[in-house]
């Protein structure tokens, strides 16, 4: 069931250059059915920005009724809420996230791009806990992006890559996938839709799962905004609630 | 509630507030909130003839107090909205206001005949003022012969009143709804989005991938007020104002600036729950200000004896 929710702000920390963690507390987080699934917050209480800004989920404790979020700070709306202290207006949870507890094999790799990495960190644990073995692939612009790299190597091995070559290795996750022939039963990815694109490609062979992003507006369906071309009767799907997680193959890149 | 209860040409409201088209699809995401009988109606999105599949992606770009979109009227074609949209819609006790769309004269009146005949449909709302189609929508809006023409053929047709909305990119808007009124409309709604436009900073290009869109929200307000303001006082029809409502106070304006029932659109994708609290709201502000029925507070603003009537 969808809530909108007043939820309490119990940190709010940057962890890298101008990307920030929030923990929220609420009855919300009792929703939460998978990992990839986002919510929609309303950044202020003002018209300006006006509209609702989608987050993912980057991980959520339903003992504790709390959830971490990760967002880069750089557009009006995001910068807003870095000003928030007290407690945010959130709706959700939305769409439909990573079907972990369906998941076949032995090894999944996860491969992220810059904010799609957090929605991948709930997976990975959920992944780790139902036995896989877990390879983690984070692709950021440059070592002052790079972030929650210690969080993932506790679930598994990481490969980081940056853009500018000033950390890790440099280029992008397919270079890395490539450079150290990686292999797994299933991937699941989440970043720009390029990268989403060109990973689908490399990793043809394997079963997988994309988490695709989109300009929203209502984020439940109804204003027809966020929809991505998919293969099938329907050329079109709604990222906000057919998505945000798509099998591989479903998606067109245009 | 009494005090709310509006009545218009084929529909007997229970209150004067609706969600507007395209912005709360067939209703069936809404409904996850709360009951959509304790709307005075709602205005479902676009139907045309054929199934249309919209505009390429990106359709939305935010701007100050506003939104700017370019859906292009993707809908499911009239076949599906009859078989299954409308149908699912019977479990509330909801007049439906049938959005009527088309790219030609011929699809407009197809859709027409077809859909007033559906039993909740109560009345049409003709749109000929969508700024985000190449053939049909506002091409019919801007030419006051063309609309007229149009509201007759599809009047001749339909078997519920027809509303027909009116796009506020024309230079005279007072003219269009006179033309309208001649060719036969039974109702206003008004207005649609403006044509706006946003850059990329970086890049120089729109933002949008139809390069301009529709603009709607707050910032569109002041506009809507004024034109509803305008035509309330030329034209006899009853109007639905929309353009930027999204509180209570916000649909007293436009029933103080002449329109009878008001809709909200945008305030929607922000808060889901926004047409629920106005209606809950509503009555209070009735109350602050001393009327007995919301229509009391009718046209006020170019009334001006019956202000002062009021304040005394």
């Amino acid at each position: 069931m969808i809530k909108v929710e007043k939820m309490k702000i119990e940190q709010q920390t940057e962890i890298a250059k101008n990307i920030y963690e929030i923990r929220l507390k609420g009855d919300l987080v009792s929703e939460i059915k998978m990992p990839g699934q986002f919510v929609h917050i309303k950044v202020n209480s003002a018209n300006d920005p006006l509209l609702r800004r989608p987050i993912s989920i980057s991980s959520y404790d339903k003992r504790e009724q709390t959830m971490t979020l990760i967002y880069r700070a750089s557009g009006l709306g995001t910068r807003e809420l870095v000003n928030q202290t007290d407690e945010i207006d959130v709706m959700g949870p939305l769409g439909s996230g990573f079907p972990v507890e369906t998941a076949q094999g032995k090894t999944a790799i996860l491969i992220g791009g810059g904010i799609g990495v957090p929605p991948l960190y709930e997976c990975s644990k959920q992944l780790k806990a139902k036995g896989f073995n877990v390879i983690h692939v984070l692709g950021f612009e440059s070592k002052e992006t790079v972030f929650y790299e210690a969080a993932f190597k506790e679930l598994g091995p990481v490969y980081v890559t940056t853009a500018d070559g000033t950390y890790g290795t440099k280029g992008f996750v397919t270079n890395a996938i490539t450079e150290f022939n990686l292999q797994a039963d299933v991937f699941y990815a989440c970043g720009p839709v390029p990268m989403l694109g060109a990973v689908e490609q490399q990793l043809s062979h394997m079963p997988g799962f994309i988490s695709m992003e989109q300009r929203m507006g209502c984020g439940i369906g109804a204003c027809l905004a966020c929809v991505c071309q998919v293969n099938g009767p329907e050329p079109y799907k709604k990222v906000c609630t057919d998505g945000p997680v798509f099998r591989k193959g479903e998606l067109v890149y245009g | 509630m009494d005090k709310l209860s509006v009545s218009l040409p084929g529909l007997d409201l229970k209150n004067p507030v609706m969600p507007a088209s395209g912005c709360f699809g067939f209703g069936r995401e809404y409904s996850q909130f709360y009951d959509l009988s304790l709307l005075g109606s709602i205005m479902v999105k676009a139907t045309t003839l054929e199934q249309r599949m919209g505009n390429p992606v990106p359709r939305v770009a935010e701007t100050s107090s506003g939104m700017l979109n370019a859906i292009g009227l993707q809908n499911p074609g009239l076949e599906k909205v009859i078989n299954t949209e409308l149908p699912w819609l019977e479990q509330f006790d909801l007049p439906v206001i049938a959005n009527v769309a088309g790219s030609m004269t011929e699809d407009y009146v197809e859709v027409a005949r077809h859909i007033s005949k559906v039993h909740n449909v109560k009345a049409l709302e003709l749109n000929i003022s969508c700024p985000n189609v190449k053939e049909g929508g506002i091409a019919f809006g801007t030419d006051p012969q063309t609309a007229r023409e149009l509201t007759k053929q599809v009047k001749a047709v339909s078997s519920v009143p027809v509303y027909v909305k009116l796009s506020p990119n024309v230079a005279n808007i007072t003219e269009m709804a006179l033309a309208v009124e001649e060719g036969g409309a039974d109702g206003l709604t008004m207005i649609n989005t403006l044509v706006g436009m946003r850059l990329d900073h970086k890049t120089g290009k729109p933002v949008i991938a139809n390069k301009t869109g529709g603009l709607s929200g707050p910032a569109i307000k002041p506009v809507a007020l004024r034109m509803v303001y305008e035509v309330s006082q030329v034209s006899s029809l009853p109007i639905i104002a929309m353009g930027g409502i999204s509180s209570a106070w916000d649909v007293i304006d436009f029933i103080s600036a002449g329109a009878s029932a008001a809709a909200v659109g945008t305030a929607n994708f922000v808060n889901p729950f926004v047409c629920k609290e106005i209606i809950d709201e509503l009555p209070r502000i009735l109350n602050e200000l001393g009327a007995a029925h919301i229509h009391d507070l009718k046209g006020r603003s170019w009334k001006v004896g019956e202000i002062a009537n009021h304040r005394a």
